[in-house]
């Protein structure tokens, strides 16, 4: 019944050692990984790292990305993101499974248009959460029984939702219609995540895996807007006025 | 170019074989070629609705299989020269059929029809989603019960995801309710969903609601499409619905309760 028992989504902030380069030399960069490497091997060793690249990129220095993984990978560190590449060098990266980190990636300020045209950057780009830029999805087709809908941002729906349809976004939800299917807001984890909609007659509402089924909404007052939220672990159902 | 309609509907037993004869007949009646095209290979049943049974030769996959040509399969209506009708295979099942098959059958059926109907197996499986593939209008038959309105929006979502128009981004397929085996009595006492109801749930585009009719099964017993009989409430509703499919304005008949009903037919308005 319960299927949250299987797996979750959490967001969390965890700590990655930022590899910042200021030379392309790879042998150089080699040697002095290794000294640091034998100075704390405990915290080196199998290590995911983040190499920043924007200082290269800065004074033109180019720098082969697939040696540089290897490289790393050879010296038993874990190369888990590219910061401040430019779009062929992030291409590179992700050819080798290196996602890129987009906040702080030189090719959006810098070559939007290649971004653009480069589909499999996107794709990856979504591993690496960035729920506060990404543009939301609007649903303007009723969502019927049976369909599922994803977005991994906020989600607008304009039509229905009907019961067996199941909608979920890591962001907000807003539905400008009737909710009678499952809705689950902020699925990667965000707690501050919340939904809206004209009238609630869900099946299903959650925020951040906390949820309430139909039985506890019973006493919902319908075709009255609400707001469901977040507050100390409980989920609030709160009628707009 | 031929006009495709799916008669659709999710769940079994809702009307659609009857639903089917009788929009073909009425499309036919008024002057359009027509064929109509039974899906449920296996449980044939539009060849006893339409009286044809005896007269099955060939059948939709002897075409698709080539065994057959269309025009040797194809039974022509014994009350209306405009109408044909495609049989499907008793001795079959679904996964005779395939898409590039019915597609390649439709094609050269538009070559020479108006109308196409198909009238789509029950379930969501293969059978239902080859009816609705090439479809370019949806009759969703529903009945004012709760299990057979959620089956119609699993259905309508189908169609909004899996059809041809949607694979290739095309117009969607235009969905259409078709409100059957109406009991404005039980609606009344509450055992039956109201229209409003039924409405609110699927909000679509209502092209009339058929009430519940003795006279349909008579239609069926005698292999007659229950449109052509015209005293009956369930004859004329259909009679309604093609009208409003071709575009003319019809009041909406036969939502009120009996008495409701007669007291406008005899008190006056």
């Amino acid at each position: 019944m319960n299927q949250s028992s299987i797996l979750d989504f959490r967001s969390a902030t965890s700590f990655v050692p930022i590899l910042v380069l200021y030379s392309n030399d790879m042998e150089m960069i080699s040697k002095r990984l290794q000294e640091k490497i034998a100075s704390a091997p405990g915290f080196f060793r199998n290590s995911p790292v983040l190499f920043d690249l924007s200082e290269l990129n800065e004074n033109d220095m180019e720098i082969d990305v697939a040696a540089l993984i290897s490289r790393l990978r050879q010296l038993s560190l874990f190369p888990v993101g590219i910061r401040g590449g430019d779009p062929l060098q992030e291409k590179q990266a992700l050819a080798l499974a290196v996602p890129v980190d987009s906040g702080r990636s030189r090719s959006n300020p810098v070559l939007p248009e290649v971004q653009k045209k480069d589909d499999a950057v996107p794709e990856f780009q979504a591993v690496i959460r960035d729920a506060v830029h990404a543009p939301a999805m609007m649903i303007t087709q009723p969502v019927r029984s049976g369909q599922r809908v994803y977005a991994a941002s906020d989600l607008v729906i304009l039509a229905q939702v009907s019961a067996g349809a199941e909608i979920m976004a890591e962001g907000n939800i807003h539905i400008y219609n009737t909710l009678r299917g499952r809705a689950l807001a902020g699925v990667q984890g965000d707690i501050e995540a919340r939904l809206f909609c004209l009238d609630l007659q869900a099946e299903l509402v959650s925020i951040a895996g906390i949820y309430k089924t139909i039985e506890d909404l019973k006493e919902i007052s319908r075709k009255k807007p609400v707001q469901v939220y977040l507050r100390d672990q409980a989920l609030i159902i709160q009628e707009l006025s | 170019m031929a006009r495709i309609i799916v008669v659709t509907s999710g769940k079994g037993g809702v009307g659609k074989t009857t639903t089917s004869a009788a929009i073909a007949m009425g499309l036919a009646k008024r002057g359009h070629k027509t064929a109509v095209i039974d899906f449920d290979v296996g449980l044939r049943n539009l060849d006893l609705i339409m009286g044809c049974e005896r007269r099955v030769v060939y059948d939709f996959v002897n075409v698709i299989n080539g065994e057959a040509n269309l025009n040797q399969a194809l039974i022509r209506d014994k009350n209306c020269n405009q109408l044909y009708i495609l049989p499907a295979s008793q001795t079959r099942d679904k996964d005779a059929l395939n898409l590039e098959g019915v597609g390649r059958v439709l094609e050269e059926l538009s070559k020479d029809f108006k109308y196409i109907v198909c009238d789509s197996p029950a379930g969501i499986e293969k059978g239902a989603y080859l009816a609705m593939y090439y479809a370019d209008d949806a009759f969703v038959v529903t009945n004012p019960e709760v299990s057979s309105v959620r089956d119609s929006d699993r259905m309508l979502g189908i169609l909004a995801s899996k059809s041809r128009r949607a694979e290739l981004n095309m117009e969607p397929i235009k969905e259409y309710l078709l409100l059957s085996r109406y009991d404005s009595d039980r609606v009344e006492s509450g055992e039956m969903l109201s229209l409003e109801d039924v409405q609110e749930i699927l909000s679509l585009h209502l092209l009339g609601v058929i009430p519940e009719s003795k006279s349909v099964l008579n239609a069926s017993n005698s292999g007659i499409p229950v449109i052509l009989d015209e005293k009956s409430d369930a004859g004329q509703a259909y009679a309604d619905v093609v009208a409003r499919y071709l575009g003319e304005k019809k009041p909406l008949r036969f939502i009120d309760s009996k008495k409701g009903f007669f007291r406008k037919l005899f008190g006056g308005k």
